[in-house]
């Protein structure tokens, strides 16, 4: 698998508001990249940088080996589904989805023949001549997605084009996009703000937060191995604690937080002294009623709240900090408001390198001196 | 019952409606409606050898306007008009363009522009215009001082000077309804075009202007309509020799004294002009985007 896009130290300012920080990305040939992140964190920017829309303040941005930054957005071979379908409201569906072929001016007979082949793989077959106001939402987003996808480009860049739709049509054209990406072996690059969809498309996501890449791997490893504390929270539920690793025996790490401590596997990149954050996902947190070897744990019971066939419990820490653990449905409960003692198997939890503790290292430093 | 409710009804729609559309209505009634209905009664009228209008049927004033030399005026102020509309969309578009689309502070600055030479009587910009232009104008004298001109050279009364006059009064009419098309134009869809590979040119043809062609039409209708019955600017510049519909009917009325031909003239001018606002409809126009 080549690489397709590079980007290479690319900023982008808008005045003194710095969008995109020093961002190195590279997308393989034919895969299923997603950048994931609130509105703000600069995804939207990075994809308009791709298509040309933008122009990176500094940097190299690289379609198939070749640098593009200076090219139009005409002169690249990369398409755009966008956010508002942009269709032409002044022309039919046919004449929407044949706007590239005839820029590039592809005779007649072989317009009509493409354009009807790919009106069916998207199924709207007798739109032809039908104006975009004439479709419903979801009819729009594939016809934004046919008129792309006809030009046969390298890449595609989706800018959360499921957003306008309502939850249904949005799953059900979650699996469609997947299904015609697989088909037509196109490299995808699409943006979204919702976790869920990214992990069920993506073969990799990266995690966009304040203008960087957090971390670029594939759906399980973020989920089951996030990279920062921030990736940790924003993908899925979890539990996150501050500490200090204090022994390291055998890849297991023992952290004091500041309700006692606990245990967690860790690897070479981790030193004693060093402030770290541990996050576990409530449902490998577990609970008993005796204390745990290892775990100085405990909490206080304040809910439970049934969710299906998971229930959730509600514990709380000495210091105020709320638990979320979760159990299978119909086990004994201690009751409301009962104490227990919360733990984990170590290697069910991750330790994450928590870059805010660095300021204190530094005064402890300036200290010493 | 519901007898009551409808009486209630009734008085509650009546008195605010009289109270502020009732004052307007009145004065239309009497400025507009009425003279109009004098000026289409008059123009069926005889006139006596001193010209005083003899209330007694005739349509002969209307087979007087059928005379060549009527007709040769008619053609004028056609042509005059239509050029004019032209120069105004070559010139008008993409100023408006680029005041609509601009994403720097001076937008309104831009925009001021266009409104700025409404504060002063247009009358007065085009005896400025005559001044400028003139014999011992500033622009002759600045080309004879650059020998690009002598003393023979004369730039008033002639139908250019009156199109350019024209032009200077009604650009204005036109660049304001392709501002309001063009700024409603949806900046993704230029972004679209470009993305499947259309140059800036393509997308002009292809989307941009297709997309404001109705500011392009009511900014048309704006210009050509007054055109055609504006006097004042070819009588200032262009003196007797560019004669359009206007001047004649100002003519009839103020130095032949023939009232009742001027009439029949300004009915024909009223009749073509809402030949024009009808095809204007036909075609699709919008009444609100001509401001009506």
């Amino acid at each position: 698998m080549g690489t397709i896009v590079e980007m290479i130290g690319v900023n982008k300012r808008y005045g003194s508001n710095h969008v995109v920080k020093d961002l190195n990305l590279t997308v393989n040939e034919g895969e299923f990249l997603t950048l994931l992140g609130s509105s703000g964190c600069g995804k939207t920017t990075t994809l308009r940088m791709i298509a040309g829309f933008e122009e990176p303040s500094t940097g190299t941005i690289k379609v198939e080996g070749v640098p593009v930054e200076e090219k139009e957005p005409y002169e690249r071979n990369v398409n755009t589904v966008f956010q508002t379908y942009a269709l032409f409201p002044h022309k039919t569906i046919f004449d929407n989805i044949a706007y590239g072929l005839k820029m590039k001016k592809v005779p007649k007979p072989e317009i009509k023949e493409r354009v009807l082949e790919m009106m069916e793989m998207v199924q709207l077959s007798g739109f032809e001549k039908r104006y975009p106001s004439q479709l419903s939402g979801g009819q729009k987003q594939r016809v934004a997605i046919a008129r792309a996808l006809i030009n046969r480009p390298r890449v595609l860049l989706l800018d959360e084009p499921l957003g306008a739709l309502d939850l249904k049509l949005r799953k059900q054209m979650q699996l469609e996009l997947k299904r015609l990406q697989k088909k037509l072996n196109i490299t995808f690059i699409y943006v979204t703000h919702d976790q869920e969809e990214a992990l069920t498309m993506s073969d990799r996501i990266a995690i966009m937060h304040d203008g960087i890449v957090d971390q670029l791997d594939t759906p399980t490893e973020i989920y089951e191995h996030p990279a920062t504390r921030f990736v940790a929270t924003f993908i899925g539920e979890t539990n996150t604690y501050d500490g200090c690793v204090t022994s390291i025996h055998e890849g297991v790490a023992t952290v004091t937080l500041e309700n006692g401590a606990v245990k967690v596997k860790c690897d070479d990149s981790f030193s004693i002294l060093e402030y770290a954050t541990i996050s576990v996902r409530p449902e490998k947190m577990r609970f008993q009623t005796t204390p745990h070897d290892g775990f100085e744990l405990v909490a206080i019971v304040k809910d439970y709240i049934y969710v299906g066939a998971v229930l959730k419990c509600i514990v709380s820490l000495p210091n105020g900090n709320e638990l979320k653990i979760e159990r299978l449905a119909g086990q004994e409960l201690p009751p409301i408001g009962s104490r227990i003692y919360p733990y984990w198997e170590p290697e069910d939890a991750v330790l994450i390198h928590n870059d805010s503790y660095k300021i204190f290292k530094i005064l402890d430093e300036i200290k010493l001196a | 019952m519901s007898g009551k409710a409808s009486k209630h009804e009734f008085r509650s729609n009546t008195l605010p409606a009289l109270v502020t559309v009732g004052p307007v209505a009145l004065l239309l009634l009497f400025l507009v409606v009425a003279p109009l209905i004098l000026v289409a009664v008059m123009s069926f009228c005889k006139t006596d050898e001193y010209y005083n209008v003899v209330y007694e049927f005739t349509a002969a004033n209307y087979g007087k306007l059928l005379s060549v030399d009527y007709v040769k005026i008619y053609a004028r102020s056609l042509l005059i008009s239509f050029i004019t509309t032209l120069i105004c969309v070559l010139i008008g578009y993409p100023f408006a363009y680029i005041i609509a689309r601009t994403k720097s502070k001076k937008k309104k600055l831009l925009y001021m522009l266009v409104i700025i030479p409404f504060w002063t009587n247009s009358l007065i910009r085009i005896y400025g215009w005559r001044s400028f232009l003139g014999n011992s104008g500033w622009l002759i004298k600045i080309l004879t001082l650059l020998h690009l001109a002598d003393g023979s050279v004369d730039l008033l009364y002639k139908t250019g000077t009156t199109i350019l006059g024209m032009v200077y009064c009604f650009v204005p009419f036109m660049v304001l309804p392709l501002y309001t098309a063009i700024e409603k134009l949806d900046g993704s869809l230029l972004e679209a075009s470009s993305d499947l590979g259309a140059r800036p040119v393509r997308t002009l043809f292809e989307v941009i202007l297709p997309l404001t062609s109705g500011g392009i039409f009511s900014g048309c209708i704006m210009v050509f309509i007054p055109c055609l019955g504006y006097f004042f600017v070819s009588n200032i510049l262009g003196g007797g020799n560019t004669d359009m519909i206007g001047n004649l009917i100002e003519r009839q009325f103020k130095s032949a004294n023939n009232w009742p031909l001027g009439a029949a003239l300004s009915i024909i001018l009223i009749l073509v002009t809402i030949l024009l606002v009808k095809i204007y409809q036909k075609l699709g126009g919008d009444m609100d985007s001509l401001g009506v």
